[in-house]
């Protein structure tokens, strides 16, 4: 572990008693001494605090708002072009064969764009953009900027106690915020299903940042352990598991996140990697599966079609137990002849078929401020 | 009480070797939400998996210290896989055996030896 990288909060991470794993090249939480179950409860019914610096925070600038975004919308599928001042978009990379290189969060701040990218991936994305979009747009990796998420329902009055106006914030809105004098970039999104924000301040104050939220009332630090069973409840794609380079963002159940413009038909259809391809109808499609019996349904588990079918119909690509659902809770790319919510269908755990059901995600629902 | 190297205790009662697992197995293994017992009657023999145990982490398989018979499981904590966080050597018992070698309890250490193993 001693090669990992570490984040500006690794040494309170470890005061708070975190246990410390690699992952995607850092050292990272994967839970303190609450423990994954009570922080994944904590988060749903307070506030938690998750490090999550070590993701990619990249700024586009050129000429204009206009160039820049121009020039994103020929790596993407969305409709960057109509994004508003102080608005975020969930997107993805995509691939000449379709597939999705990696899933992502973009920002218009003033004529910038600021892109969110996952860490496992970060280096390859900031190659692409290089590669694809300089001279013209500038691509500049914030590596001296740390992100910090507080999620869950405490989430708004623990950032609004510090700044007013984290509370006028809706949705996916960016804007700057100075919490305790210190001068921040948040938005009101997340990756666990709750209200809450993500905050991107400069690395030597983060620490003092994560402290004083921490300080505020209800917020407990929650490591990558909750973070994934929260994510998993709320229906969201860890990417490396449930969307990669051979899945497309039709099979991926993404077309939510493909707007209008960028669809066939649309004014700006096409122009991005694997257009052909990307959004064309799927053979299979990503599903929320609700195993029936106690026992979780992990990644790589098959998926038949009934308890004698010799071959499957798909297969997990996230499960484990979500502690707010209160049982095992999957999801999975099946065949679409076997992808409408209600299928009943079998699922093999150590050799042994058990019934699993296709169930709509998420498995619970979101409670953003629109 | 004896302890194994694969993070096993067994209490002696009245000559049933009375399996669970220790109280530093179940903090490695984070909150237990899945508990899948062996059928009563089942020989067994030392290593086999007998016990599949799954929490929010990760599956874990829990295997016979000994040769022998397994005479009685724990069916409780099939609806409550949590008593294993809450009191791993106490009431969270997984099963309990009939041995068929005693001589196999030879390799197996005290308390005080199994707190200096984990150390």
């Amino acid at each position: 572990m001693s090669d990992d990288l570490r984040t500006p909060l690794y040494d309170l991470h470890v005061e708070l008693g975190a246990k410390m794993v690699p992952f995607a090249g850092y050292a990272m939480p994967v839970q303190y001494p609450m423990g994954v179950m009570g922080e994944h409860n904590h988060t749903r019914s307070a506030a938690g605090l998750f490090d999550v610096s070590h993701m990619g925070q990249v700024t586009l600038s050129g000429a204009s708002w206009g160039a820049v975004a121009q020039a994103f919308e020929t790596l993407v599928p969305q409709d960057v072009l109509g994004l508003g001042e102080g608005r975020q978009r969930y997107g993805f990379f995509t691939n000449d064969a379709g597939g999705i290189e990696d899933d992502l969060m973009f920002a218009r701040r003033g004529d910038d764009l600021l892109v969110v990218v996952n860490a496992a991936c970060k280096d390859a994305d900031i190659a692409r953009m290089r590669a694809a979009l300089e001279p013209a747009v500038t691509v500049t990796e914030l590596d001296d900027r740390a992100l910090i998420a507080v999620q869950g329902p405490g989430a708004e009055a623990a950032l609004a106690g510090l700044d007013a106006r984290a509370a006028d914030m809706r949705f996916m809105d960016i804007t700057d915020l100075e919490l305790d004098g210190i001068a921040v970039w948040a938005s009101r999104s997340g990756y666990t299903g709750e209200d809450g924000y993500e905050i991107s301040v400069p690395a030597p104050q983060a620490e003092a940042l994560a402290r004083t939220l921490l300080a505020q009332d209800g917020v407990a630090p929650i490591g990558l352990g909750a973070r994934d069973s929260l994510r998993l409840e709320a229906g969201l794609c860890l990417y490396g598991n449930d969307i990669d380079t051979t899945t497309t963002p039709a099979e991926g159940t993404l077309m939510w996140a493909v707007q209008k413009v960028r669809r066939p038909g649309g004014a700006r259809a096409g122009g991005f990697p694997g257009a052909d391809t990307a959004l064309a109808a799927p053979a299979r499609k990503r599903v929320g599966l609700l195993p029936e019996g106690r026992a979780p349904m992990r990644t790589g588990v098959a998926i038949y079609a009934s308890e004698t079918a010799t071959d499957p119909v798909g297969h997990v690509t996230s499960g484990s137990f979500g502690p707010t659902v209160g049982g095992p809770v999957a999801m999975g790319y099946v065949s679409v002849d076997h992808a409408d919510a209600g299928t009943a269908l079998w699922g093999e755990v150590r050799g042994k078929r058990m019934p699993v059901q296709v169930a709509a995600l998420p498995f619970v629902p979101a409670s953003f401020k629109r | 009480m004896k302890f194994t190297e694969e993070h096993e205790w067994l209490r002696d009662e009245d000559g049933e070797m009375v399996v669970g697992i220790t109280i530093h197995a179940a903090e490695q293994l984070g909150d237990v939400v899945f508990v899948e017992l062996p059928e009563v009657g089942t020989v067994v023999s030392k290593d086999d998996e007998v016990v599949v145990i799954e929490s929010v982490k990760a599956a874990s398989d829990i295997l016979a210290p000994v040769d022998g018979e397994i005479i009685e499981v724990n069916e409780t904590l099939v609806d409550n896989p949590g008593m294993v966080n809450d009191d791993p050597q106490g009431e969270a018992w997984f099963f309990k055996m009939k041995i068929s070698d005693p001589s196999q309890m030879d390799e197996f250490m005290s308390e005080a030896a199994y707190q200096k193993f984990i150390a």
